[in-house]
């Protein structure tokens, strides 16, 4: 906002000097905590998350470019709520939460409550987001991010992010969130629903992926046109879950 | 407000105005000229900076926020009236047009070779991400850069 100039702050506070924030862990259960200084970067060269979370392994290499990745934080990401960013489609599809801090204690935001709107967001204006946590898996976590940039670094043309727990052959839990294609980040909830309880086949990934461009609300602009942008929803819906499924295949 | 800080090895002392950024403070008031201000926005990488061994965007980061820190500029990158190698490998190939995202170029190349001596293409174009030239199509970047033998250190 500030390099905009769309905001000059009289005072700013500076968290990067708080101590003990950049940290990103997977706790005994399986929760996965992420500070509010883990840059992008940091998650980039995680080993945590290829095993733990793939969703967000995928997303990490594809924010911004490594200059940006090296400042840019995961939690500041969510904080800006830019419905072109990243991190708050993949947190929306992992029902992850935002923990704030403020003068009366703590309290906790789910994602999808806490980005509001385009570049607004829950914090009361004495809280600090302190960290961002993703909850335990209820099976085997499986997932993706594709991202359709028009070059390397650029902010998405369409964004979806799908997180799957499977439970033996089945989906015991699945969400869906999209990037760039409406005012703010969006929850395909009715798509994710169509996995839920069920294995995976051809057909509910078709129905999913067709869900998915429905929640769509792309604008046609310089990046593309909105029936484009809601056929790559389609696309890229329907290319995360047939590549879990030929993994699921491929493992049996 | 006052700031502390180690530019190129040197200690200073600034003081900046609030929302003023490392960069300014490196050109204005250093007088380090080498780093350009372009888009100040993180879009185009001409700004790009060691900081505290991170390469950064000089615009996006406050001078308030570069207290107590470790900075390394274009001006720092090599000894004085020397060439650091990836200078030298660009020289040679010709990779430089109107030079304004040389710098820039220089300090994150200079950065990915401390790391990885060498590179493939696709690792210095990857690396390179973050630093648009408008003259040379990068073509001659990326090749001068290719196979160099350069040995980096900061
Ligand atoms: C060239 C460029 C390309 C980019 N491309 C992408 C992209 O492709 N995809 C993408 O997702 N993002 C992209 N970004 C944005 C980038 O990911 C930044 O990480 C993001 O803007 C947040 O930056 P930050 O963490 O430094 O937070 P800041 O810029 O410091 O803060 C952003 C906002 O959030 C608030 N905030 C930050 N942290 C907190 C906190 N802990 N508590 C309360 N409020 C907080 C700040 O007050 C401010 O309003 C790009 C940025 C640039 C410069
Ligand atoms: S001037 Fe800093 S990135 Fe362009
Ligand atoms: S040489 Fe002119 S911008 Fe790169």
């Amino acid at each position: 906002m500030m390099k905009l100039r769309f905001a000059s702050p009289e005072m700013l506070v500076d968290i990067n000097e708080i101590p003990d924030l950049d940290y990103h862990r997977v706790d005994d259960d399986g929760t996965i905590r992420v500070g509010a200084v883990c840059r992008h970067a940091d998650l980039e060269r995680s080993s945590l998350l290829d095993t733990r979370q793939p969703t967000m392994a995928a997303a990490a290499p594809l924010v911004a470019d490594p200059i940006v990745r090296m400042r840019g934080t995961l939690v500041g990401s969510v904080c800006h709520a830019d419905p072109q960013g990243d991190w708050a489609s993949v947190m929306t599809a992992l029902d992850a939460s935002i923990i704030a801090q403020g003068p009366n204690g703590r309290r906790s935001i789910a994602v999808r409550d806490f980005v509001l709107g385009p570049f607004q967001n829950a914090l009361a204006f004495d809280e600090i987001a302190v960290e961002a946590v993703v909850p335990t898996p209820r099976g085997m976590p499986a997932g993706g991010y594709l991202k359709l940039e028009r070059r390397v670094g650029d902010y998405a043309t369409v964004g979806v992010a799908v997180a799957i727990d499977r439970v033996g052959s089945q989906v015991g839990r699945a969400g869906i969130a999209l990037t760039a294609v409406g005012p703010a980040t969006i929850a395909a909830d009715a798509a994710a629903q169509k996995l839920t309880g069920r294995p995976l086949t051809a057909d509910n990934i078709g129905e999913a992926a067709e869900l998915a461009a429905e929640a769509a609300q792309p604008k046609s602009d310089h990046r593309g046109s909105a029936d484009f942008k809601r056929q790559m929803v389609r696309v890229f819906t329907s290319r995360i879950l047939t590549g879990l499924l030929r993994s699921e295949e491929e493992a049996a | 407000m006052i700031v502390e800080l180690t530019v190129n090895g040197e200690p200073v002392t600034a003081r900046v105005n609030h929302p003023g950024s490392l960069l300014d403070l490196l050109r204005d008031d250093l007088g380090l000229p080498g780093s350009k201000s372009a888009c100040e926005q993180g879009e185009c990488g001409s700004c790009s900076v060691i900081l505290d061994g991170a390469l950064v965007c000089s615009c996006l980061v406050l001078a308030a926020d570069a207290h107590g820190s470790a900075v390394t500029t274009v001006e720092g990158i090599s000894e004085p009236g020397a060439l650091h190698p990836v200078q030298e490998a660009m020289h040679r190939a010709g990779a430089v047009q109107c030079g304004f995202c040389t710098p820039g170029i220089v300090v994150a190349a200079a950065d990915l070779f401390a790391v990885n001596p060498h590179p493939t293409a696709t690792e210095i174009k990857e690396a390179l991400a973050g630093n648009i030239c408008r003259c040379t199509g990068y073509g001659a970047i990326v090749r001068a850069l290719e196979g160099a033998e350069i040995v980096a250190d900061r």
